[in-house]
C-alpha cells in the first residue's frame, strides 16, 4: 500500500495520519498542494485535517480547487482510493468528489470531544477490519461538521448504502444527543458511488495508540493497508 | 467595470449564524426583527468593458468558486 498525503497551507494533522498509516504498514509520502501529480504507484490519496487556506471563503473551498486536487480527482476516476478526514472531508465535498456539504455545527460551537461511531459498512476498503455494527471510540474536533445534502441526494446516498459511519451513543443507538453537530441522519462518513472515496469528520488517526487513549482508529488504517 | 456578487443561503438551509445574529438583535431590544439570514458580498473589479462579457465571467466565477450551489444562491450586479 502506497499512500500519498496531500498537504495544504493550513493542514495540521498530516503528521498524525502519516504515522497512523505507517503503523499499519503503508509506505507514505507527502505531496504539496501546488504539485500537479501524485507519486507513481500511489494506491491511496489522503487529505488530512486542519484549516486549509485558513478556512477562507468556505471550509475546503480553496483547497478543493488546488492543483494537487486535479491529480486526486484523476486518481479517483481511475478507481484509486481517496480518504479525507475532517478538513479533508470538507475538501472532498467542495471538490465534487463527494456529494453534500459540511455546514456550521448546529450549536454554533467548535466541538472537540470523544465520540462513538457506529460502523455501518464493513464491505469497503476502508472498514473491512471492523465488525458490522461495531461501535468505535474516536474523537471529533471541528466547527463545520454538520453534514447536509438536498433530499434527493440524501435519499440516493442512503438508498445506495453509502453511509460508512454514523454518530451514536456508547451502545450504538443513533440519538439526537450523540449527533452533536446536527448532521442529517447522523452521518459521520460518506462513500462515493464506487466506494473508493471516503470522507469522514471524526479523527481515527488520533486513536491508534494505547498511550494516547485508544486504538479504535487502527481498524481504518489496517483495512487500507491489508 | 465594477460588479457586486451577493451569495445567500438557499431557503430551507439551516443558518445557525443568522439565528445567532437574530437573537443578538433581540437582546439589543431592536424591535420587529422576524428573521435574519447571513450571506456574503464580493466587490469585484473587472477589465471587461462589455457588461454581458463581465456577467459571463462572473457567472463562471460563482459556479466554480464563489458559491457552493448545493446550499447557496448567487446574484450578480454590474455596477
Amino acid at each position: 500500500m502506497h499512500a500519498a498525503v496531500v498537504v495544504f497551507p493550513g493542514s495540521n494533522r498530516e503528521s498524525d495520519v502519516v504515522r497512523a498509516l505507517r503503523r499499519s504498514g503503508a509506505q507514505v509520502s507527502t505531496v504539496w498542494h501546488a504539485d500537479h501529480d501524485l507519486p507513481a504507484g500511489t494506491d491511496l490519496a489522503v487529505l488530512p485535517g486542519g484549516f486549509s487556506y485558513g478556512d477562507y471563503l468556505r471550509c475546503g473551498a480553496i483547497a478543493g480547487r488546488a492543483a494537487a486536487m486535479d491529480a486526486v480527482r484523476a486518481h479517483a476516476a481511475r478507481g484509486g482510493l481517496v480518504l479525507g478526514i475532517c478538513n479533508g472531508f470538507q475538501i472532498l465535498c467542495e471538490s465534487g468528489l463527494l456529494p453534500g456539504v459540511l455546514m456550521r455545527n448546529v450549536n454554533r460551537r467548535f466541538i472537540c470531544h470523544r465520540q462513538t461511531l457506529r460502523v455501518e459498512r464493513t464491505d469497503t476498503r476502508f472498514t473491512s477490519a471492523y465488525r458490522p455494527g461495531q461501535v468505535i471510540d474516536v474523537c471529533v474536533a471541528h466547527g463545520e461538521g454538520n453534514y447536509f445534502a438536498d433530499p434527493e441526494t440524501l435519499a440516493r446516498i442512503e438508498g445506495e448504502g453509502r453511509v460508512a459511519f454514523r454518530y451514536c451513543d456508547v451502545d450504538g443507538n443513533i440519538t439526537v444527543e450523540a449527533n452533536r453537530n446536527g448532521s442529517l441522519n447522523a452521518i459521520a462518513g460518506v462513500l462515493s458511488e464506487n466506494r473508493n472515496v471516503l470522507g469522514m469528520m471524526p479523527h481515527p488517526e488520533n486513536f491508534v495508540e494505547d498511550l494516547i487513549g485508544g486504538t479504535d482508529g487502527r481498524g481504518l488504517f489496517d483495512s487500507l493497508a491489508a | 467595470m465594477k460588479a457586486r456578487i451577493i451569495v445567500t443561503l438557499k431557503n430551507g438551509v439551516l443558518d445557525p449564524q443568522g439565528k445567532a445574529i437574530e437573537a443578538a438583535l433581540k437582546s439589543l431590544a431592536i424591535q420587529g426583527v422576524e428573521g435574519v439570514r447571513q450571506g456574503k458580498v464580493f466587490d469585484i473589479e473587472l477589465s471587461a468593458t462589455d457588461a454581458a462579457a463581465a456577467e459571463a465571467t462572473l457567472r463562471t466565477a460563482c459556479e466554480k468558486l464563489l458559491a457552493n450551489t448545493v446550499v447557496e444562491n448567487y446574484a450578480i450586479e454590474i455596477l
